[in-house]
């Protein structure tokens, strides 16, 4: 599969990731832990990736990107990166399933269940079940915002990579050393897709709808008025 | 139009109009626009989230539409150029995210643009080279500002802005009061038309002491209240209101003060120039009271037409492809969005 070149890259989580993919292996990697600056870093990241490579963006035939579901504003960075580059270079961009890269990172750590729970900020998580076996992980519910409690005890009780654990120590009990998705899980799960000839649009899961109230009546402004 | 003038893509994202424009050298090719106002109106307002998500949703089909209709490949552009602020934070990380990945694709210069500066640059496209100095009086609903701009691409002054209220802002709670819909600016010129100037509503920041310490401020808060208490008023004594009326006389009191310091902010500095940008400025009466006064002072006034005084992307391609022909640093490819940018910064 040497005519693949993947760009990929996660601003779902905490770290801000982009890795280049042959289809059959990683090529580069990079990551830096930082909530706040995807904007700022992600396109030096991508740009330094594809040197280390001796690549440039024209050689690239796919991108893929994690789509979450992960905070909003860090998540649309790397999106609107993939599907403007795929745009502008004339390649597909496969959208990810972050949970799925997380799963997939713990495949070498964990045999059967296992349970991915990441940061959804107001005290809530991003999850999703799944099966771990020979060598990948199989999503066995769909992705959910939920409390930790709102989680059955026994699913929390599974093996939990990301970083609900980490925040609710509490409620995850079983906590697996993997935190942040990195773009490599990301660009492998893409080359299987696109080895298999699926494809998944690079559209954002946000699963909650935007904070927003409608107004009511104007507020009085006289004094005794009500 | 020459060919080697500069081919300048310009992006703009900072509220809630995704903006795609393309301008060869002082030449305006072609200005998309996608706009998630409609998706607002019923919340009485820009709503962040809403507004960000409508921006990804729409960005590469505003791009793709733009280039087609312009007749440009993309690879053809000079330059990408994109709003850094001001402007909502979550809004501008997208355009500006899209710009760098454009930038990066194409292996072209990337300059991140001032807002307020590219509301004062579109008008080249419009009418021409701009003055220098040119005075600007940028009204919006995010802003309200008088600028002395020596040099757009590099030399932008501020000597005043709202301390509280933008005049946009104050045209739609002003329309909430009067059950008029959210953007309350059309809603109001319209409806003005039909009324008397009958109510003499407060002009902010115009008295003695106020023209020393606040001299080319402006604030439309108490205004805003003034008009509420006044219809709250009415109401409460069992009176009928006319819509109409209410809307002409607030409306004027806006108008008024914009325009009296505009034309005094040119005097004092000695500018014959007058250019009004931002979305208030496709107010009617904004624009008859402002062409009546700068004919009585001498002074020659500027204002773009009503589509490209809204945000646009056009506005940032123009002063994009001012900053090209005039041989400016590009922005690195960390390029921050800055949702509260300096107006005296006119690249990041």
């Amino acid at each position: 599969m040497s005519e693949v070149i993947i760009l990929a890259f996660d601003t779902s989580t905490s770290a801000i990731t982009a890795a280049v993919h042959d289809g059959s292996r990683i090529l580069a990697e990079a990551a830096v832990i930082d909530t706040r600056r995807h904007t700022e870093a992600l396109a030096p990241m991508v740009e330094k990736s594809l040197q280390e490579c001796g690549l440039r963006p024209a050689d690239l035939t796919h991108i893929a990107v994690g789509i979450g579901p992960g905070p909003f504003t860090g998540l649309r960075v790397g999106i609107v990166t993939a599907v403007t580059m795929g745009y502008a270079l004339g390649v597909p961009v496969h959208g990810i399933c972050s949970l799925d890269a997380l799963a997939a990172q713990a495949v070498g750590d964990v045999d059967g269940e296992l349970l991915v729970a990441s940061d959804a900020r107001r005290k809530e998580v991003y999850w999703a079940r799944y099966v771990s076996a020979d060598g990948s992980a199989m999503r066995t519910s769909e992705p959910a915002v939920n409390h930790p409690l709102d989680l059955p005890e026994e699913v929390r009780a599974l093996p939990t990579v990301g970083r609900g654990p980490v925040l609710y120590p509490e409620h995850f009990r079983n906590p697996r050393p993997i935190l942040d998705v990195r773009a490599g899980a990301i660009a492998d799960l893409a080359a299987l897709e696109i080895g298999s000839g699926r494809h998944t649009d690079a559209v954002p899961m946000y699963l909650r709808r935007p904070d927003a109230q409608e107004p009511g009546a104007p507020k009085p402004t006289l004094a005794g008025g009500r | 139009m020459s060919r080697d003038e500069p081919l300048v893509l310009g992006i703009e994202t900072s509220c809630d109009e995704t903006g795609v424009g393309i301008v060869r050298g002082e030449t305006l090719l072609v200005d998309a626009i996608a706009s998630s106002v409609d998706l607002h109106a019923r919340f009485g307002g820009v709503v962040p989230e809403v507004a960000s998500r409508a921006h990804l949703e729409a960005m590469v089909p505003t791009i793709q539409r733009a280039c087609d209709q312009a007749g440009i490949a993309l690879r053809d552009v000079d330059a990408i150029a994109v709003t850094s602020g001001p402007g909502l934070a979550g809004t501008l990380m997208v355009g500006v995210a899209a710009a760098k990945a454009l930038a990066l694709s194409l292996g072209k210069p990337l300059y991140g643009v001032n807002h307020l500066a590219a509301h004062v640059a579109v008008d080249i496209v419009e009418h021409g080279p701009l003055p220098e100095p040119v005075l600007a009086l940028l009204v919006s609903g995010g802003h309200s500002s008088l600028l002395l701009v020596p040099d757009v691409t590099q030399d932008v002054r501020s000597l005043g802005s709202t301390i509280d209220d933008a005049a946009g802002e104050a045209f739609d709670k002003v329309a909430r009061v009067l059950g008029l819909p959210f953007p309350g600016g059309p809603h109001i010129d319209r409806a003005a038309r039909d009324g008397q100037i009958a109510i003499d509503f407060p002009r902010g920041l115009t008295s003695g002491r106020d023209m020393e310490r606040h001299r080319f401020d402006f604030s439309f808060s108490g205004l805003k209240t003034a008009v509420s208490r006044w219809v709250e008023g009415q109401r409460a004594a069992g009176a009928e209101i006319s819509v109409p009326d209410v809307a002409a006389s607030f409306q004027e009191a806006v108008v008024d003060v914009l325009t009296r310091k505009a034309i005094l902010a040119c005097q004092d500095n000695g500018v014959e120039h007058l250019q009004i940008g931002g979305g208030v400025a496709a107010n009617s009466r904004l624009r008859a009271m402002a062409q009546a006064r700068c004919d009585s002072a001498g002074i020659a006034l500027r204002v773009p037409r009503p589509g490209l005084c809204t945000d646009n992307g056009a506005m940032v391609a123009a002063l994009g492809a001012q900053l090209v022909a005039k041989g400016r640093e590009p922005s690195a490819l960390d390029l921050p969005a800055d949702s509260s940018m300096p107006v005296t910064e006119v690249t990041a």
